[in-house]
């Protein structure tokens, strides 16, 4: 059935049916899933901007040795905000709960999500949140200076704005919260007459798996960090040496969320991958039960290794040891989905559009940034490079070029379905290129500097390391011109693109059963499932 | 169907066992928040098992018995105002609401006695006669201080829901065909009672 014949008979999209309410109302109190996924999208767009000027910001100073354009207390501020910003603002929320939002309830055939009022009150906690954090810049007394760790007795001592810092992560905590519960109740109870377990889209099993760790890792940083906020005002002294407090307890609590938290970050990402690439290989994804469960094994293993970030900091050798081997665990199930991916394409029709370009990306970034996180899993190289740049780089690798290349992936896979219009492809392949490029002369050279002993968190360096750090300092000039070209080709195409129709990509899962962009109500008649999601002849 | 028709029957389904399920998870959350601070509490009494000891006699086993006594009968009264609606009964059930919001005050008016005469002893967290004190006095008191204010922060939270549901019984927004609100209100108040029979002894029993 034609999509113009469809829409007809449904009337209208879900931009044009807002309810009862008119204009910005319709959107700020919308219970609309998708609304929602938009609203979250346009905001993690503004907190993206905000982190990633932050980082430009440091590569600059960082383009000679020496005081360049900041002082070092300023420099301090800007990674602590660059830091706070994109983890807690874009990249843990991100994938989520923008595409996760939109994406959930209509490919597990639902109308929304399980608690549609929770999830609007998630996105004002999360804007609450976002902007009590960037108000802690111009508050109090000087923006946050301790990394975005808040690693006590520092931040229990220093004079810097810290306190409305940690607030607004503990806000941000509860937001992720209650998308992760809503998460995990929606794939419970609300997948369509015969989508079993197993014929979920594997999109929706990442989401699953990363809604637990949200649900089971989140709660810990919550009182950690309240713990802070109450160290602050009232001087208890659980990690103040002076009273007899450990300060190494902290940073227990702490990893023992934000080591999981990566896994919110990375695994919604692998999802996103394993989506788009049966579309363009058109060929059945390998391994499905596979790449399922080392999602749920990656987010199960990922709760026991938080030590890994400590190794240096004084525990005991046989613990260093355990968590040395539980770490190199995770490469296992992570090595099961890269190779699933190679041979879900091996033997494909490839067709080699922008998702795609990003998603092969994605996989070579992720191999380099899962195979240096051995070298730091080791323990006696972890000592080596253990706060230089080459954990910079590695991170980077990670998070930039594996999650935020799987969720530019996304977004230009299903922009289609969320705008009902096309982005230009001769634009958005050029972006992906400087994108590439862009990144690997930005973080490749940290590698080589932080194996030579450039420390992190500083704001000069010594002379030997200044040719790479100037690569560095080009390389984010022509990452951001990708950016800027990416968001300039999607912003317009909104508006300007060609009209997509409901499946511009043929793909097999159930969003793309329904008009581009979806009506109110998703579906006009709950679909009945018959088969597994990536079924090509 | 129009527009409107479609949000009505969006607005009037309900899933019990979703509502159930979302609560439960809450409160899993809810118990790894208390988590992160028995974890502490263990970290700091294995350190300091003497200092412990001799701390715990300085607190009244009195008022904590009795509030412990009023918290468990408030699970009671919880209980029975979840059945009494269950059954129709909404007045007994309003009567059985009210009685578990008094319990909750009274809760948190002997602690707030409780708490009044130790800091008018000079004993709170940071005071110059407290870190005159041996470090694992310091780290007992921090502990007895946060982790008995943030659970009287929940009783206080729960009150504040329980007023809302003797709101939503009155109106009638809630009654015996639809009372999944008040029985996970009821889930809530259960949970925060059995964070208080950890919390006893591990303070005031352990001497």
């Amino acid at each position: 059935m034609g999509e113009n014949s469809e829409s007809a008979m449904q009337g209208k999209n879900f931009y044009e049916s807002g309810g009862t309410r008119k204009g910005i109302l319709s959107w700020i109190f919308t219970t609309d899933h998708k609304r929602i996924g938009m609203l979250y999208l346009a905001s993690l767009f503004i907190f993206f901007t905000a982190g990633a000027s932050f980082g430009l910001l440091m590569r600059l100073e960082l383009i000679a040795p020496g005081k360049t354009i900041v002082t070092a207390s300023t420099y301090n501020s800007f990674f602590t905000l660059h830091g706070v910003i994109m983890i807690f603002l874009f990249i843990i929320p991100g994938i989520p709960v923008s595409l996760g939002n939109f994406f959930l309830p209509l490919q597990i055939g639902a109308r929304d999500v399980a608690f549609p009022r929770i999830n609007l009150f998630s996105w004002w906690l999360y804007m609450t949140g976002g902007i009590l954090a960037l108000l802690s810049l111009f508050t109090g007394d000087g923006p946050p200076d301790t990394g975005w760790t808040f690693y006590a007795p520092y931040s229990i001592r220093t004079g810097t704005n810290v306190s409305l810092a940690v607030f607004a992560a503990f806000i941000l905590g509860f937001s992720s919260i209650l998308t992760g519960l809503n998460f995990v109740t929606t794939v419970h109870r609300l997948r369509a007459p015969g989508m079993s377990w197993f014929r979920m889209p594997l999109f929706v099993w990442s989401l699953y798996a990363t809604a637990w760790v949200q649900v089971l890792a989140t709660p810990i940083l919550g009182i950690t960090l309240l713990l802070i906020i109450i160290e602050r005002f009232f001087g208890v002294g659980f990690f103040d040496p002076s009273k007899g407090g450990d300060p190494i307890l902290y940073q227990h609590l702490f990893w023992i969320y934000s080591h999981p938290a990566v896994y919110i970050m990375i695994v919604p990402a692998m999802g996103v991958v394993t989506e788009i690439i049966p579309v363009f290989a058109r060929r059945t994804v390998f391994g499905y039960k596979a790449i399922a469960f080392s999602s749920l094994g990656i987010a199960a293993v990922g709760f026991f290794v938080w030590g890994h970030h400590m190794f240096t900091s004084g525990i005991s050798d046989t613990s260093k040891a355990i968590f040395s081997l539980l770490t190199f665990l995770v490469a296992i199930p992570s090595g099961i989905k890269v190779f699933n991916w190679v041979a879900s394409l091996y033997r494909g029709s490839i067709k080699v559009d922008t998702p795609l370009l990003f998603v092969i990306s994605f996989v070579f970034l992720f191999c380099i940034g899962g195979l240096t996180g051995l070298i730091n899993g080791t323990l006696a190289t972890n000592i080596h490079i253990h706060g230089t740049h080459f954990i910079v780089a590695h991170f980077h690798y990670v998070m930039f070029g594996g999650t935020a290349f799987a969720f530019f992936a996304g977004l230009h896979y299903w922009f289609p379905k969320m705008c009902g219009r096309m982005y230009s492809e001769a634009r958005a392949k050029t972006a992906w290129f400087f994108l590439f490029i862009g990144f690997n002369i930005l973080y490749f050279p940290m590698f080589i500097v932080g194996w030579q002993g450039m420390p992190r968190r500083y704001y000069d360096y010594l002379p030997m390391f200044h040719t790479l750090n100037l690569i560095s300092t080009i390389g984010s000039w022509i990452l951001a011109a990708g950016l800027i070209l990416m968001f300039v080709n999607l912003i317009r195409s909104i508006t300007k693109g060609e009209k997509a129709g409901s499946n511009p990509w043929k793909g097999t899962t159930l969003e793309w059963t329904v008009p581009s962009p979806p009506p109110a109500e998703n579906f006009d008649e709950i679909p009945v499932v018959t088969h597994g999601p990536y079924t090509y002849e | 169907m129009t527009e409107e028709t479609l949000h009505k029957t969006a607005e009037v389904h309900r899933d019990y066992t979703g509502s159930k399920m979302g609560m439960w998870l809450f409160l899993f959350t809810e118990m790894l928040l208390f988590g992160g601070m028995f974890i502490l509490y263990a970290v700091y009494r294995f350190k300091h098992p003497e200092e412990f000891h001799t701390s715990a006699q300085d607190l009244d086993t009195t008022i904590g018995a009795i509030n412990t006594l009023i918290l468990l009968t408030s699970s009671l009264t919880m209980a029975l105002s979840i059945l009494a609606l269950q059954k129709g009964k909404k007045r007994l059930s309003l009567v059985f609401q009210v009685l578990t919001i008094l319990m909750g005050a009274a809760f948190l008016g002997n602690k707030s006695l409780e708490w009044g005469a130790k800091f008018h002893h000079g004993m709170y967290p940071n005071s110059a006669y407290l870190l005159t004190k041996s470090s694992g006095e310091i780290l007992f008191y921090g502990l007895y201080f946060v982790m008995t204010g943030i659970h009287g922060l929940h009783v206080l939270i729960g009150i504040g829901v329980l007023l809302f549901m003797v709101l939503f019984t009155m109106r009638g927004s809630i009654d015996s065909t639809n009372f999944v609100k008040l029985e996970n209100s009821g889930l809530y108040w259960h949970f925060v009672d059995i964070v208080w029979v950890y919390l006893f002894p591990l303070f005031y029993l352990i001497t």
